[in-house]
């Protein structure tokens, strides 16, 4: 990964964490889903690092199938 | 008013009582792209013969978005001006969801260019346009209904069978061009693969003819109101002509969608009233399929017969005159011993790189209107809905993205601090020269721009203009002066901040694909 931070980043991750899950509590799947794709979107964004983008998509991909 | 479709006129060729010498271009396929073939030779000072099963202009509007390169294309073959003034020109497009506008775009936001970013005309007006001019050329043998019904190759020359009223006949060139479209019988003849992809989507199209007094933009919604379909687009057309295209999903039956009691209420609803006559209509698939090469020896696939793209991109009518741009100055030079057949495979190159690249765009498109269940449904929809609520959404809703002409992948000298407009590779951007314009100074041969310096060079023209704002801006950058070494389809070969005569020398003939 030569873009892509894998290494502790994000201050206070427990309290994103947190938060993530709520604004999903009480939310049906396909609402879940919409959230975290409109999330993904947002934040892809925000990078806007092509290259990162690309390692994070291939970081999460793996092993899924 | 409806247009009015005049025959044009058939007579028996001559190859029908006597044998005929071999000639040195056969094309086979009057549309657009065969039309343009024959004037783009012609311009070099090449004969053809034209031949075409049919002897009328293309029924329904087909191919209406003229892009500013296919009209600086259209102005080098004597119809740029002609296409303007009878086109509906826009440059602003407007994507809605449902009632709601989520992006616009303006494609040509600079001035300083003869040719605005699109313009509106029906195939049928584009054709007419080109066959005058064509009939008007002595170097142009233009056969109605002469249909071509078996092809050979040598290694010297092609042979054609050709079926008329009156009999049939062979002929044969030194080259055969296929223009025969997206269906190319020649390929079949061939047995040619023409491999890619087809989405399970159908769409209607139809022109309709009303009063109205609609902005000159191309509309288009996702999911509208008016329409149980998933989309919709609006553009405007001369002769208060309109094309409306409709997303009518993979059940639906085209035969039935075709008839006017069906379609006639759809778009009553689309226009909001039904003082309209229907003019056309047709039902297709997308499909984005490509030749695996567009050389095959003394046959050569110019436009839909070797590639065909989905349509929300004007990619395929100006995909193809981006072909006829290649092929014409390379074809002309083999033919007339400046440069050998090495020259024609950098036609396959560049216009398989050119293809790909709208095959890409368009099959991306296409995805984003027509998405499978799952995730490209859910992204999709999510797209739509940030595009209401955060602004960078809204570049993201693709509603086709419109045909640009292709940077080809040169490997040719270039100075990093020179304008990207016009590096190498790319069309040459147009410019305000005095009362004319660069591109038409240009014309079709090779020319050196020498700006903010002095150059002799043999092999091509040398051009230097007084170096204006825009000129600067496009060509210089920060530089003081720069080199341009410019190809007759008027494309960048090659540039310079200073170089030697010797160095252009070289890269005048790589440009020939000369030792």
């Amino acid at each position: 990964m030569k873009n892509l931070i894998t290494t502790p980043n994000l201050p206070d991750h427990d309290g994103f964490y947190a938060e993530l899950l709520a604004k999903h509590k009480d939310l049906s799947e396909a609402q879940s889903h919409a959230l975290n794709a409109q999330l993904v979107l947002i934040l892809a964004n925000h990078i806007g690092d092509r290259a990162a983008l690309s390692e994070a998509l291939e970081l999460a991909a793996k092993d899924q199938r | 008013m409806p247009y009015d479709y005049k025959p044009f006129p058939y007579h028996p060729p001559r190859g029908l009582t006597e044998p005929e010498a071999t000639h040195p271009v056969i094309i086979v396929g009057a549309g657009p792209i065969g039309l343009a073939m024959a004037l783009e030779l012609a311009n070099h000072g090449v004969r053809s013969v034209v031949l075409d099963d049919n002897n009328v202009v293309s029924v329904g509007s087909r191919a209406i978005c003229w892009s500013k390169r296919s009209l600086e294309i259209l102005d080098r073959l004597g119809v740029g001006d002609k296409a303007v003034e009878k086109g509906v020109t826009w440059k602003v497009g407007r994507t809605f969801h449902r009632d709601k506008e989520v992006f616009n775009f303006d494609l040509l936001p600079e001035d300083g260019h003869k040719m605005p970013a699109f313009v509106n005309l029906q195939q049928y007006y584009v054709e007419q346009f080109l066959a005058e001019a064509a009939l008007q050329s002595d170097l142009i043998d233009l056969r109605f209904k002469n249909k071509v019904t078996a092809i050979s190759q040598t290694d010297e020359m092609a042979s054609v069978r050709v079926e008329t009223p009156d009999g049939s006949y062979d002929l044969t060139g030194q080259y055969v061009i296929a223009c025969d479209g997206a269906k190319s019988p020649i390929r079949g003849m061939m047995g040619l693969d023409f491999d890619g992809e087809l989405f399970e989507e159908r769409f209607l199209i139809a022109d309709i003819e009303m009063q109205a007094d609609m902005p000159s933009e191309r509309r288009f919604w996702f999911e509208p109101t008016f329409h149980n379909g998933q989309s919709a687009l609006l553009h405007k057309q001369p002769d208060n002509i309109y094309r409306i295209d409709l997303q009518l999903g993979w059940d639906s039956d085209p035969e039935v969608e075709k008839q006017p009691k069906v379609v006639i209420p759809r778009i009553e609803k689309v226009v909001g009233h039904s003082d309209f006559t229907l003019d056309w209509v047709s039902v297709y698939t997308f499909q984005c399929r490509r030749l695996d090469r567009f050389v095959h020896d003394r046959v050569i696939f110019v436009g839909d017969s070797a590639h065909v793209v989905s349509p929300f991109g004007a990619r395929g009518g100006n995909g193809g005159l981006q072909d006829v741009d290649n092929i014409g100055w390379k074809l002309a030079a083999v033919l007339q011993g400046r440069a050998s057949p090495a020259l024609l495979e950098t036609y396959n190159a560049e216009r398989v790189h050119g293809s790909d690249e709208n095959i890409l765009n368009s099959a991306r498109a296409t995805k984003f209107m027509t998405p499978s269940d799952g995730a490209e449904r859910l992204f999709r929809d999510q797209v739509l809905a940030l595009a209401a609520k955060a602004p960078f959404a809204r570049a993201w809703v693709n509603s086709g993205r419109l045909s640009v002409p292709a940077v080809y992948p040169l490997d040719a000298p270039d100075h990093h601090a020179l304008p990207k407009a016009s590096r190498p590779g790319a069309v040459a951007p147009d410019a305000r020269l005095g009362n004319d314009w660069l591109l038409h100074q240009l014309g079709g041969r090779p020319v050196i721009l020498a700006l903010g310096c002095d150059i002799a060079v043999d092999g091509a023209d040398v051009l230097s203009p007084p170096v204006s704002e825009i000129l600067k801006q496009r060509y210089l950058g920060l530089l003081e002066s720069a080199i341009y070494l410019i190809r007759p389809d008027q494309v960048i070969a090659a540039r310079w901040n200073h170089t030697e005569p010797e160095a252009i020398s070289n890269a005048i003939k790589a440009m020939w694909c000369a030792a």
